[in-house]
């Protein structure tokens, strides 16, 4: 349906000075603690592959010293990989030389960071505009851009403050209209959230899935939170040790852990509100006239009440309202049953 | 026996040998003194234009005119009225007391040195902090002009240029410069490495970095590096002097040779008046240009 952006191919990275010349003991099977121990050289990233479809959400999620964050800065090569190709509408951007780059990297990226990283000596207004004044846009088209971002994001009256006089939760809507304010294809959100407090981040969440709406940039986003993923991401794609385990959408990930990391990561995941009716309704079964109807989309938990007052289940439809399966309260039994072992 | 001799006394090389060493490194010198200096000399022939035009202009001015432009000045850098009253009258007791012209002598080379080093010192900080290898090769340089004691470097400048301006403007900045450059380079690189990465990530250039980024989030430090300079180039102004350099000193040392009491402390306070207005205008100056950091309790 829609096309791939950003095309991630055999990406190792090696920190340490003779890098290049571990890529063979890692293709060879070598791990993270051993190329530390034996070569005291740090595995960044192992055989990376991963496609990002344009327009959407794609969530990058592992535990510290994982690789996601090195994995990010892959994307606008704020890191040079050791080997292996970054392709960004077809064009590989490992191969770009210094001022093609700066390009690159003034039209096409914007970029979000942890812990905010505004420059502390620019007000709001001349924060958001940075990436404008270095494209030398003329002034007053770059004030009405920057102004125009500063109220998105809901900080209209705060553009002469400077960072350290906002919340948090603030100066991280500075950093996201600092990176909106360029318009550029791609966001990079490196745990953008995870520096707030849990009422702001959802805040947070929400705002960026509702800019998203009218948006439709391709999104990068690293958490080492598994509700952020599952709320974000069109994708996940979970990384150990450098290594890419799984990539897939929410219900996959949860329905078929790749392996034991994955399945522990998942583990105490609320699968009744986040798995939807259709990833475990039944496309078989017959429809009933007499039973209440769902969407497809809805959520197993939404649907509930409805479920536990019917006798025999509930007839699914789509968005067209054209009927497409059944659940019944055994489908849900089993999902429980199955997230317990 | 030889043994003994040998851990007795250090086996030095022989005086002859020591003397004929001396005698050539001098004379060597001479020689390039004499082929060179007028051409080095020549070199230096604007800025003694200029040092000789302010020291004019400061001297030929009506007095009541350089004060007020001098507390202008003050006002402008430190926003304080307090010392711009305190400042007025250190002037007046200073020209009440006879020291007027040499006051302006010193405030007129002061000035031209704090000139330099400022435009000098932060391109060489900005090397430095832009590379380790630079830094690794500056920072003994730096520790040998701070350490070695000023009259041993005033010997080949002398030498060199004569006796005068020049060569006592080249002193004050030898001995001045070395903490604006460190500081330079220490503002450089305490810049947050993650501001750095955004600017980074927003595609700006190394110039752009530099003068966005990292100059403007160094200016505090960089400044109290001013500040220290015009300190230290104030303490060097009774050496100075001694090679001809007009100003405070020269009272302050004719005072040493002669035993005047009265004389050294009048310029003495006059200079730690100077030192004074210098200190909290540079100061305040400083900490005004870094506003953005007073704190979120505003």
């Amino acid at each position: 349906m829609s096309e791939i952006k950003i095309k991630i191919e055999n990406l190792y990275k090696i920190f340490g000075p003779r890098a290049r010349q571990y890529t063979n003991k890692v293709k060879g099977g070598i791990d993270k603690d051993e190329l530390l121990a034996k070569y005291n050289h740090v595995l960044g990233l192992d055989d990376i592959n991963l496609d990002i479809k344009e327009q959407s959400i794609q969530v990058v999620m592992g535990l510290s010293g994982s690789g996601k964050s090195t994995l990010i800065r892959h994307i606008n090569r704020l890191i040079e990989p050791t080997e292996g190709t970054v392709l960004v509408d077809g064009e590989d951007i490992t191969k770009l030389n210094k001022a093609d780059l700066l390009e690159f990297r003034r039209n096409k990226t914007g970029m979000v960071f942890q812990r905010f990283a505004l420059f502390p000596h620019h007000n709001i207004l001349d924060n958001v505009q940075f990436g404008l004044s270095i494209k030398n846009l003329d002034k007053s088209e770059s004030k009405d851009k920057a102004m125009y971002w500063i109220e998105k994001v809901g900080l209209t009256g705060f553009e002469n403050k400077f960072p350290n006089q906002l919340s948090g939760g603030m100066q991280q809507r500075v950093g996201l209209a600092r990176a909106l304010a360029i318009d550029p294809d791609i966001l990079l959100m490196d745990e953008a959230f995870s520096a707030l407090d849990p009422l702001i981040r959802t805040d947070m969440q929400d705002q960026l899935l509702d800019l998203q709406k009218n948006l439709k940039k391709t999104i990068i986003f690293i958490t080492h939170d598994l509700d952020e993923a599952l709320r974000l991401g069109d994708r996940i794609a979970i990384l150990n040790g450098g290594k890419l385990v799984q990539d897939g959408i929410a219900e996959e990930i949860l329905l078929n852990p790749a392996d034991d990391y994955v399945s522990n990561f998942v583990k105490d995941v609320n699968r009744i509100k986040v798995l939807k009716i259709g990833s475990i309704m039944n496309a078989d079964g017959n429809k009933n006239e007499s039973n209440p109807s769902v969407m497809i989309d809805e959520s197993i938990e939404n649907c509930l009440p409805a479920m536990l007052e019917s006798e025999s289940g509930l007839n699914v439809v789509d968005s067209e309202k054209n009927f497409v399966g059944v659940i019944s309260k055994n489908n849900i039994a089993e999902i429980l049953r199955k997230s317990k072992d | 026996m030889n043994l003994i001799e040998f851990f007795t006394s250090f086996p030095e090389m022989s005086a002859e040998s020591l003397r004929l060493f001396k005698k050539s490194v001098d004379g060597a010198y001479r020689n390039f003194s004499a082929k060179y200096g007028d051409a080095i000399e020549a070199v230096f022939d604007p800025v003694l234009y200029f040092l000789v035009w302010f020291e004019k202009l400061l001297h030929n001015s009506p007095w009541p005119l350089v004060i007020f432009a001098l507390l202008g000045l003050v006002y402008l850098g430190s926003r304080s009225i307090y010392l711009t009253i305190g400042s007025l009258f250190a002037f007046l007791f200073i020209g009440y007391f006879g020291m007027w012209d040499d006051t302006m002598s010193t405030v007129s080379i002061i000035g031209v040195c704090t000139a330099l080093t400022i435009g000098f010192g932060i391109p060489v900080g900005i090397l430095m902090s832009g590379s380790d290898r630079a830094r690794a090769m500056i920072t003994p340089i730096l520790d040998v002009m701070q350490t070695m004691p000023s009259f041993v470097y005033l010997i080949p400048v002398v030498m060199l240029l004569g006796i005068g301006k020049i060569p006592g403007l080249l002193a004050v900045i030898i001995y001045a410069i070395p903490p604006v450059i460190r500081l330079t380079d220490l503002g450089i690189r305490e810049v947050n490495k993650e501001v750095l990465e955004a600017a980074d990530a927003f595609g700006a250039n190394r110039m752009q970095k530099l003068f966005r980024v990292q100059l403007p989030l160094a200016l505090p430090t960089i400044f109290a590096g001013i500040n220290q300079t015009i300190m230290m180039a104030l303490a060097m102004v009774v050496i100075a002097s001694m090679i001809g350099v007009k100003g405070l000193g020269q009272p302050v040392l004719k005072a040493i040779t002669n035993q005047y009491f009265t004389m050294g402390l009048l310029n003495g306070l006059a200079i730690v008046a100077l030192a004074i207005i210098f200190d909290r205008v540079s100061q305040s100056y400083g900490k005004r240009m870094q506003q953005h950091r007073a704190g979120a309790n505003e």
